[in-house]
């Protein structure tokens, strides 16, 4: 029987192994070093385009990155720094793709976050929200025809995505295959500025799992431990050929939708709830609290972190950037078969 | 042994997942024993079980799989019941799969199968023709093959080819259209085929407006003129030498296509050859589409609505006497 199962509102969650709460609580100090650099080099005017950062979302993000193994599939969006460099994503290509160098992923081809290896099982999201659900479907279904075992798919979305039919296939082909998927999804409360009564009207977002027919859990996204203990009992739940797993996050976004965006819609009222909390300073306090690390240790872990951050900034400013003149301008890996429409594009 | 079109897509298929253990078929109705709304791949599911997979009615969702199999090596075919409905998985073809090796140098080998083109009765929603569409995007390749022998080698090619590959089979051909049987090798994908020669003016022409251009040149023949028809077969890429070196001999050009009129095929067979043999042309170039609505339901007027041979012999004699 399928199962939409919530935590008691009393009980607490059984906090991990401190040592892997101590490794996500690092992947998310780097990631808000990482993203603070990135937010002051965009006021700067050093970054074309826009900048899309996660504050706000290290814990549920780096919960979803740091239980998967190499053999599985991870299909992150936008707000998933902590959780891609858990997964084994270099900082260096983070900074290369935002930078358009040749030598990162994309090459100046696609930008900011807009970047994947596939080879690597990081797929690359394409800005169309819900699209990459059923893509790690179909990946799974692969893996599974090809006799591989113990490998899972995860791939996060916003209450915002969750509203788009590509969500709603998505998660019921994912159920129809009987697919080993995790889908976290995390309630930010807004989609860009649209806030949560203009998006939804069902009661809670998980109640859908049982609809699809997943397996749903609920989750305080500013508490690192209840990230850890959901996520992974759902990733191991998935691995274990349970039926597809649910997870839905509850945080408030910390920045605007992007850096161009002063996110001046979020409401004084809403800026006090529990939710809103920052997960980071809550990490830090908890660590503080359980006397995990001393202040000697997270001032060290800081500036490891900012000197990651220097490096991998410094690295990809060094390398070339693309070129129009000498860029190989073919959108199919056959070039005896590119349209030859004329120089430039036009004949 | 006679095989007709829609046979030889079937047959396609059954060799496809013979040979190839990567290939797999997916989409609505296509497995169990029914095989599909036009039957293509009837049997199949019996024959190569747990490869022909019937999908729930989500085309965005049997799309993206499809990228995600692909992704991992699969080859996978996507049956559309009806072209029409692809509609509701433009995006995965055209901004995910069409995007991806540009931007990751990956390239997602799926081929989808659009039924396509007009029938009788079949009304706004099933007798669309998509390939002007998908070939104004970039990252894909757009088939259309117009006949039993390229039914059938062409969709071999197709799922041999690393990139997406949209292939657009004519309904109307399914049963009109037979063969004694089935080639081994087909020509290059990408070249056109002249079909009939001729030297007072070029018809460009692919999948069933192949059928109606010959039996306009057939008609027009008994008037003492010959006509040249080439068959695109494939409309991305699109075989420009091969319509440039017959408009260099004729002198004359008509398009012809099935699809809608604003900035499809034809209008692009035109471009090109305006563009790049603008002295070539003895008499301003011209062309043949559906109109500019939905495609109707009753016979009267869909008979009218689709460009007929009658239509393109008119246009056709227009031309020569320019």
């Amino acid at each position: 029987m399928l199962q939409t199962a919530r935590p008691k509102k009393k009980s607490q969650p059984k906090a991990p192994a401190h040592e892997k709460y101590l490794e996500a609580f690092r992947w998310m100090l780097l990631t808000r070093t990482f993203e603070e650099k990135l937010a002051s080099m965009y006021r700067g005017g050093r970054i074309t385009g826009g900048v899309y950062i996660g504050k706000g979302q290290e814990a549920v993000s780096v919960a979803c990155g740091i239980f998967l193994q190499k053999g599985d599939i991870f299909a992150p969006l936008i707000r998933d720094q902590a959780g891609r460099s858990a997964f084994g994503e270099p900082l260096v290509d983070v900074a290369r793709t935002y930078l358009g160098s040749r030598a990162g992923p994309m090459r100046g081809r696609d930008g900011n976050i807009h970047r994947g290896k596939p080879r690597d099982g990081q797929l690359a999201m394409i800005s169309h929200l819900g699209a990459m659900v059923s893509v790690v479907v179909g990946s799974l279904m692969a893996k599974r025809g090809r006799g591989e075992r113990n490998f899972i798919g995860l791939t996060t979305i916003g209450e915002g995505g969750m509203q788009t039919g590509a969500t709603h296939e998505g998660m019921n082909i994912a159920a129809v295959e009987h697919a080993p998927l995790v889908v976290v999804a995390t309630n930010n409360h807004y989609a860009y500025s649209t806030p949560n009564d203009r998006e939804f009207a069902c009661a809670n977002l998980v109640d859908r799992a049982r609809g699809y027919g997943f397996e749903g859990y609920e989750l305080d996204g500013t508490d690192l431990a209840q990230c850890l203990d959901v996520i992974g009992s759902a990733v191991k739940r998935a691995r274990a050929g349970r039926p597809p797993q649910l997870v839905v996050a509850s945080i408030l976004r910390l920045a605007g939708h992007g850096e161009h965006d002063d996110f001046s819609y979020v409401t004084d009222d809403i800026r006090k709830e529990p939710f809103a909390i920052d997960c980071l300073q809550r990490a830090e306090a908890f660590i503080k609290e359980r006397e995990l690390a001393d202040a000697e240790t997270l001032q060290r872990w800081r500036e490891q972190a900012a000197e990651e951050v220097e490096n991998a900034f410094s690295a990809a400013q060094s390398e070339p950037v693309p070129s129009g003149d000498d860029e190989d301008w073919s959108a199919i890996s056959r070039r005896d078969l590119v349209d030859e429409i004329g120089e430039g594009g036009s004949s | 042994m006679s095989i007709t079109y829609l046979e030889a897509i079937r047959e396609a298929q059954a060799k496809l997942l013979r040979d190839d253990k990567r290939v797999f078929i997916y989409g609505q109705d296509v497995g169990g024993s029914f095989g599909g709304a036009f039957k293509a791949t009837k049997g199949l599911a019996k024959e190569f079980p747990g490869r022909v997979l019937n999908a729930p009615i989500s085309e965005d969702a049997m799309v993206g799989t499809a990228i995600g199999a692909a992704l991992e090596g699969m080859r996978p075919i996507v049956e559309m019941q009806f072209a029409d409905f692809s509609s509701i998985a433009l995006n995965q073809i055209l901004n995910n799969a069409g995007t991806h090796y540009w931007r990751t140098n990956i390239p997602v080998p799926i081929t989808v199968r659009l039924p396509s083109g007009g029938t009788k009765g079949s009304g706004p929603f099933h007798s669309q023709s998509m390939e002007s569409l998908y070939a104004h995007y970039p990252g894909l390749i757009v088939m259309t093959p117009a006949t039993v022998e390229d039914a059938y080698t062409m969709l071999i090619d197709a799922v041999a080819i690393d990139d997406p590959v949209v292939y657009c089979e004519h309904k109307y051909l399914y049963y009109h259209l037979k063969a004694d049987g089935l080639p081994n090798d087909g020509m290059p994908v990408g070249r056109a085929r002249i079909v009939r020669t001729g030297r007072d003016l070029t018809i460009v022409s692919y999948s069933a407006m192949l059928h109606e251009s010959l039996s306009a040149a057939e008609q027009i023949a008994k008037e003492g003129f010959e006509i040249e028809v080439i068959d695109l077969r494939t409309v991305k890429p699109l075989d420009t030498a091969t319509v440039l070196a017959s408009v260099a001999r004729t002198g004359r050009l008509l398009a012809v296509g099935e699809s809608f009129p604003w900035g499809g095929v034809t209008a692009e067979v035109i471009a090109r050859v305006a563009t790049e043999g603008f002295h070539l042309l003895d008499a301003a170039p011209a062309r043949v589409n559906a109109k500019d609505t939905p495609i109707p339901y009753h016979p009267n007027l869909w008979s009218t609505h689709r460009p007929s041979a009658k239509l393109i012999a008119t246009k056709a004699r227009q031309l020569l006497r320019e």
